[in-house]
């Protein structure tokens, strides 16, 4: 192999591979449209493809690949979330992860650095140790650790007790990981083109009506088409386009901003997450911090950046990592989450025969990217809805169920 | 949007607000549990100009927004009672 990469370095034409689809005519029908050109729209062509050999498939995506929320997220992958239902859904993403750079033949730079969750309060530490049990009872390694084992784990976190809020302890999740989020996407892209699916990119749908006898018709900017099936995964404008369709969301779009510092000396190894603080962030390959908070305060659909955000995350920030007073912020941007009013997705059939939903994937989408994609492609291929996704359907809220995961990211306990 | 025009405090930095949802019509006290479900969960959050319940934390004042979600632009503020008396003179979807 080094050899190999020697005589590639050497090379005086670098073969370049295409990730990112060539333009091709819009077909006027197929079987199966996913909304949506992000991970999760990809992954689900891909193991459409893959896994029931459905290939008359074309994923639409409006402006370029993964160029939502798949590019916005901050890469964090963990599966320590409080239901049972969320646990074992996160924990079968976990486990399609480990294999998925091997299996897209990319590099994900899929890194487990161990994931910690501070608690600041005696409550923090009360829901800590309720995740850690529902947590090891479905066999997911994850344990509430005291403040000696914490210094170990993460000297670099400050545990002196002469700030606002002390660090009493964490909730460790070993298998916690960070990946290369373009990457995912290009990979699923490329998996689902090999095998026949057609990506559009620059291809808006305007307009979506439902025909009696099962089939949809989708208005684009490039001309309609029908097709037998929908899948909805656009993350961000979930309401605008189920509104075409006629269906109302339990969603709010609210911006949910991060930033990156200047790349620093390798020094963090865990994902640091603080609930209490509004605190998550890990350190990339390059030695960049990427760092993330809570949501905005209010719905919006602009993925402006405000000082606001940064102030606030800074201030907490300094109080976990001091030594960073005179680190940079290199750059600033916000990606628009689907807020559901219980903090889990809504996925599985709405109303309108033969048309999926993918949304409300909030602050928890990227994680979820493998399984998410993989549950959908069963659904569209099957009309039937996986177990593992069937307490997430639509129709909870008309039962007045809902499913609370207080696991979940930018949520306070 | 950094400063919000309060009518009862006048103008006040938009960080002593908070935002309480789409102003609509509440269902009947009777009304079907799908009207209950919509009303308690689901969500227009329309891209474009909404009607926002905003609270101003400090004097808990509750009143009316109009602002654009697509340009995060306050267009104007009103009392709740103006609001409300204008939507039932023209649409009847007022609140009790």
């Amino acid at each position: 192999m080094p050899l190999a990469l020697l005589k590639y370095g050497f090379r005086r034409k670098y073969r370049g591979e295409r990730y990112i689809p060539a333009p091709m005519p819009l077909r006027k029908a197929y079987d199966i449209v996913i909304i949506g050109g992000g991970g999760h729209g990809l992954a689900c062509a891909y193991y459409l493809a893959r896994n029931w050999g459905i290939t008359d498939v074309a994923v639409l995506e409006k402006g370029w690949l993964a160029s939502g929320n798949t590019a916005r997220n901050t890469a964090i992958i963990r599966s320590n979330y409080l239901t049972p239902e969320g646990a074992l859904f996160y924990e079968e993403s976990m486990r399609l992860w480990r294999s998925l750079a091997g299996e897209l033949d990319i590099n994900l730079m899929y890194s487990e650095r161990g994931h910690l969750t501070l608690a600041h309060t005696d409550a923090a530490i009360r829901s800590s140790r309720w995740r850690a049990e529902v947590n090891k009872h479905l066999g997911i390694d994850s344990e509430l650790v005291g403040r000696a084992e914490l210094a170990k784990l993460c000297p670099q976190i400050n545990l002196s007790e002469d700030v606002r809020y002390p660090v009493l302890g964490a909730l460790y999740h070993p298998p916690g990981a960070i990946a290369r989020h373009d990457a995912v996407a290009w990979g699923y892209a490329r998996g689902a083109m090999r095998r026949g699916v057609e990506i559009h990119q620059q291809t808006e749908v305007t307009g979506i009506h439902s025909h009696p006898g099962g089939s949809i018709e989708l208005e684009t900017n490039r001309g309609s088409i029908t097709a037998g099936r929908v899948v909805q995964a656009v993350a961000g404008m979930s309401s605008e386009v189920a509104r075409m369709v006629g269906v109302k969301l339990p969603i709010r779009s609210v911006p949910l901003q991060a930033c990156v510092s200047e790349p620093l000396k390798a020094f963090l190894d865990p994902i640091v997450v603080s609930g209490s603080l509004h605190v998550y962030v890990s350190q990339s390959a390059r030695g960049e911090l990427v760092m993330g908070g809570a949501t905005d305060p209010y719905p919006l659909y602009s993925t402006r950046s405000t000082l606001d955000f940064t102030e606030g995350l800074m201030a907490n920030m300094l109080e976990l990592f001091p030594f960073l007073e005179n680190a940079k912020v290199l750059r600033q941007w916000a990606g628009i989450a689907d807020m559901t009013p219980d903090f889990s997705p809504v996925m599985g059939k709405t109303p309108v025969s033969n048309y999926y939903i993918d949304a409300g994937w909030g602050t928890w989408g990227f994680k979820a990217t493998p399984v998410c994609g993989s549950c959908m492609a069963e659904l569209a291929a099957t009309g039937s809805v996986p177990d593992l996704i069937r307490s997430f359907e639509l129709e909870r809220f008309g039962r007045m169920q809902q499913l609370g995961e207080r696991g979940a990211a930018s949520v306070g306990h | 949007m950094k400063i919000i025009e309060c009518p009862l405090n006048g103008p006040r930095n938009a960080q002593e607000f908070v935002c309480g949802g789409e102003a609509r019509q509440e269902p009947s006290q009777d009304a079907a549990i799908d009207d209950w479900a919509d009303f308690v969960f689901l969500e227009n959050n329309l891209k474009g100009v909404v009607h926002e319940w905003w609270c101003h934390v400090a004097s808990n004042y509750w009143f009316i927004v109009t602002r654009s979600t697509a340009t995060e632009e306050i267009i104007a503020t009103c009392r709740p009672d103006e609001f409300f008396a204008d939507r039932n003179a023209t649409d009847g979807a007022g609140r009790e």
